[in-house]
């Protein structure tokens, strides 16, 4: 018990001291202030280069593209590192009891508006703020629903495992066309070259390609979390490691 | 000192005394995502301007009036990978409690020996 105590106080200590270095670190960063240099470069060329109005979703998926490439790749590994470590040969839904009346008839009428919702909210990614990764976790949150819900539910692999490969291929071939097209990968050739929208920035169909490259991450953060929680919710068989 | 910086500050310590202090595996995850939410409001409250709108540049939003985009891009990548290594450190506490039926780590430490 006293070594309990010791090691809170050393705690107490230890998170205090950091506290203190990081306040007075911050303190010489005034709050507020305007002290943006590639930021607003990004604002003022944003409507113009990339046809978004939403500068996040153009630094993200049009500026910095193949960072993003990068990110839902950890995505991937992640959702394959989670099978990985959670595989054993026989294992399925455990839960004993059904949901309640009230989640069992939310889930069922729920189900079609929070994905409508989901899609929405990654095909407006250049207009409004969310995007791809938010809507595929809320489309993700529809098949917890299910999961939750019902004992029996489970997802359909033939289904899912090949939709997430085909939209992770699908990032890649955008980007090769615009290898093809622009000279270099992730070139948006649908707005630099073929100029289609140019009229109608701020409206759905602008920004080039960032619409096609947010609904293929949106449906594949939407399938590998909901691979996730598949592989989280269904346990070994008795004795059978 | 700044509201948000001292709520940023706040929520670092917290979860780095859940981390250090805590015996359970799980409430030491927990720490960590609080962690993570710290890092992520200090991000997004340096790259704050005062009295501007967030960086959407719709009717009467000039770039002038702007906040700076590039932090919170950056806390958009940071939120993704937080989801992708609390989902790998959960799945590595499951296996940890098949094989040790408990998740505290000093029985854990003791049970190996």
């Amino acid at each position: 018990m006293v070594g309990e105590v010791v090691k809170r106080v050393l705690a107490i200590v230890f998170i205090l001291i950091i506290g203190f270095w990081m306040a007075k670190a911050l303190d010489q960063v005034p709050f507020g202030q305007d002290r943006m240099l590639v930021g607003k470069y990004y604002l003022e060329h944003v409507e113009e280069e990339t046809g978004a109005v939403n500068a996040v979703t153009a630094v993200v998926v049009n500026y910095r593209g193949f960072d993003t490439l990068g990110e839902v790749t950890v995505l991937f590994i992640t959702s394959t590192g989670v099978a990985a470590l959670l595989w054993r040969k026989k294992r399925k839904r455990t839960a004993k009891t059904e949901g309640s009346v009230v989640l069992t008839t939310g889930a069922r009428l729920l189900l079609p508006f929070i994905m409508l919702f989901g899609a929405y909210i990654f095909i407006h990614g250049h207009l409004t703020p969310g995007g791809g990764f938010p809507g595929g976790a809320t489309i993700a949150t529809a098949f917890l629903f299910l999961y939750l819900a019902f004992t029996v539910y489970e997802i359909d692999h033939k289904i899912l495992e090949p939709l997430e490969g085909l939209t992770g291929v699908g990032y890649v071939i955008v980007g090769l066309t615009g290898l093809a097209i622009g000279g270099y990968f992730l070139f948006d050739w649908i707005w630099q070259t073929w100029g289609i929208g140019k009229e109608n920035i701020g409206r759905l169909l602008s920004a080039g390609f960032i619409p096609i490259i947010y609904t293929l991450i949106g449906i594949k953060v939407g399938t590998e979390l909901t691979g996730i929680v598949d592989n989280m919710i269904k346990e070994p068989e008795e004795g059978g490691q | 000192m700044n509201p948000y910086y001292f709520a940023s500050i706040a929520l670092i310590l917290i979860g780095l005394y859940a981390i250090l202090a805590k015996r359970s595996v799980l409430k030491m995850l927990v720490g960590l995502s609080i962690m993570e939410t710290g890092v992520n409001l200090l991000l997004i409250s340096v790259g704050y301007v005062s009295g501007r709108s967030a960086p959407i540049l719709s009717e009467g939003i000039t770039p002038d009036r702007a906040v700076d985009p590039i932090p919170q891009a950056l806390v958009l990548t940071a939120i993704v990978i937080g989801v992708a290594t609390t989902a790998m450190a959960l799945s590595v506490v499951i296996n940890l409690y098949d094989r040790y039926k408990t998740l505290n780590v000093e029985e854990i430490r003791r049970l190996r020996g």
